[in-house]
């Protein structure tokens, strides 16, 4: 089991509140996470990531266990805790704005 | 009795306002989509409880929200607006060519025969269609055939912000772009020409190119397709041959620069605008928030300003932020980027505020319900 913590305004898109928890079948990266997050909550498509190119939008980073995941490639695998749910994958906003 | 619902979008959310037809007292939503720019909410002439409406985020993109139930609820539909074939490139700020790249929605405009079809205004220009209430969308790529290679963006970007469908041809649509101009479309969105003839724009190279001219707001009334009103970067023009030909109708309006342009719903020949005093300082002149209105078609302008703030007023009236109700006695609104949505109920003569302290208002739209 994975655990995905999203920001505010995902949790009210997928309208789902805290955590959520995916399931997945075989090597654990990053992109297969992002794969089963979309799978399961296809209003997040878009959101996250562009459509087409799959890039990760400007001002979304992706951090697990401490570190910044933003800039790996799709295929990075997860850090030990994050895939046996011990941490959560974060996704997250990027402080912006006023 | 009639009921009035006022759809405001915000930077920071939309709102809903309602009222019975005296227009009144007015009862304001909690905010829809809290947090999110809303650019536009509008409902379906066929259904006016089927309401689209443009979500969009600097973090998280564009959603599109649709409603059935006169937005007490809203369920996302598709959000994916992917140009058509290569989309090629446009001119860029630093004079190069740049490629097309969609960024939001800003503006909706529901089929005036069926419910699920809604054109859709993007920035990087251009315009999609869906036909499925929103599901899927689909460019219509021939309008960026029109000079697009010319297009160029604006400060606001190159938004195509104003859609009208003809009310009386079917096959002809109107669309406005900053910075490239108008357009007509004469077969249901296949083939586009741009309609800009008798502009001047003396902040462009060529004052009277064929395309580059910002076009604010393109207005009409639904008897008379033919005559168009445009609120230009500067200048008020009309066309009375759906943009073959445009001539200035500025007239004695102590500036001639702003944003909406908005017809009586009755009075084919009354027009309204809020000047604004330049494009470099965005409030109105003298610090007086004044609607003006012309019922001769143009030129002769009056001031209206019972109700309205007459001093230290600098707020800014965005292009899609006014809009006419279609009661006896027309309805006129507007919002400000300071968060008021002022209502007329009697033509523009008397104004008050129907809510205050609303982030800035991006859009207002009006429906009439039975």
């Amino acid at each position: 089991m994975i655990v995905v913590a999203l920001p505010f305004h995902l949790q009210k898109l997928a309208k789902v509140e805290g955590d959520v928890e995916l399931y997945l079948e075989g090597t654990v990266t990053l992109g297969a996470v992002l794969d089963a997050l979309e799978m399961r909550y296809p209003v997040l498509r878009g959101a996250i990531r562009d459509h087409v190119t799959l890039k990760r939008r400007p001002f979304i980073r992706f951090f697990a266990c401490g570190l910044d995941m933003s800039h790996e490639p799709a295929a990075t695998l997860l850090p030990e805790p994050v895939v046996s749910g011990e941490e959560a994958f974060m996704v997250v906003g990027a402080i912006a704005g006023g | 009795m009639s009921g009035v619902r006022v759809l405001v979008g915000t930077r920071k959310g939309a709102f809903i306002l309602t009222s019975d037809e005296k227009r009144e007292e007015w009862e304001v939503s909690e905010p829809h989509f809290a947090g999110w720019e809303m650019y536009h909410i509008k409902g379906s002439p066929v259904n006016p409880n089927r309401l689209y409406a443009s979500q969009s985020s600097g973090w998280f993109g564009q959603m599109i929200q649709r409603s059935d139930d006169g937005g007490k609820t809203w369920e996302a539909v598709g959000n994916e607006f992917v140009y058509d074939g290569v989309p090629g490139t446009h001119q860029f700020y630093d004079g190069t060519q740049h490629p097309w790249e969609f960024k939001r929605v800003w503006h909706l405009e529901p089929s005036l025969t069926d419910a699920d079809t809604v054109y859709a205004g993007v920035e990087d220009a251009g315009i999609f269609r869906t036909t499925d209430g929103g599901k899927t969308w689909g460019e219509l790529p021939g309008l960026r055939a029109a000079k697009g290679h010319l297009w160029q963006p604006g400060a606001g970007g190159m938004c195509l912000h104003t859609i009208i469908l003809d009310p009386v041809n079917p096959e002809r649509i109107f669309v406005a772009i900053s910075a490239a101009g108008a357009f007509r479309s004469d077969d249901s969105g296949k083939t586009w020409k741009p309609i800009n003839r008798g502009l001047k724009s003396e902040y462009i190279p060529e004052a009277e190119a064929e395309v580059g001219h910002c076009v604010h707001r393109i207005s009409l009334h639904p008897t008379r397709p033919n005559t168009l009103f445009m609120q230009k970067h500067w200048d008020i023009m009309r066309s009375d041959d759906a943009g073959e030909q445009w001539h200035e109708v500025s007239g004695n309006l102590p500036s001639d620069f702003g944003f909406p342009i908005a017809v009586h719903a009755h009075e084919p020949e009354t027009v309204y605008v809020v000047p604004i005093k330049s494009d470099s300082e965005h409030f109105p002149p003298e610090g007086k928030l004044r609607v003006y209105r012309s019922r001769t078609g143009g030129n002769e302008w009056e001031a209206l300003t019972n109700g309205l703030p007459q001093s230290d007023c600098y707020v800014n009236v965005l292009r899609e932020a006014m809009a006419v109700d279609t009661l006896e006695s027309c309805g006129i609104y507007f919002g400000t980027t300071g968060g008021q949505v002022y209502a007329s109920s009697d033509n523009g003569d008397n104004w008050t505020a129907i809510v205050r302290d609303l982030p800035a208002v991006l859009s207002v739209e009006v429906q009439v319900l039975p």
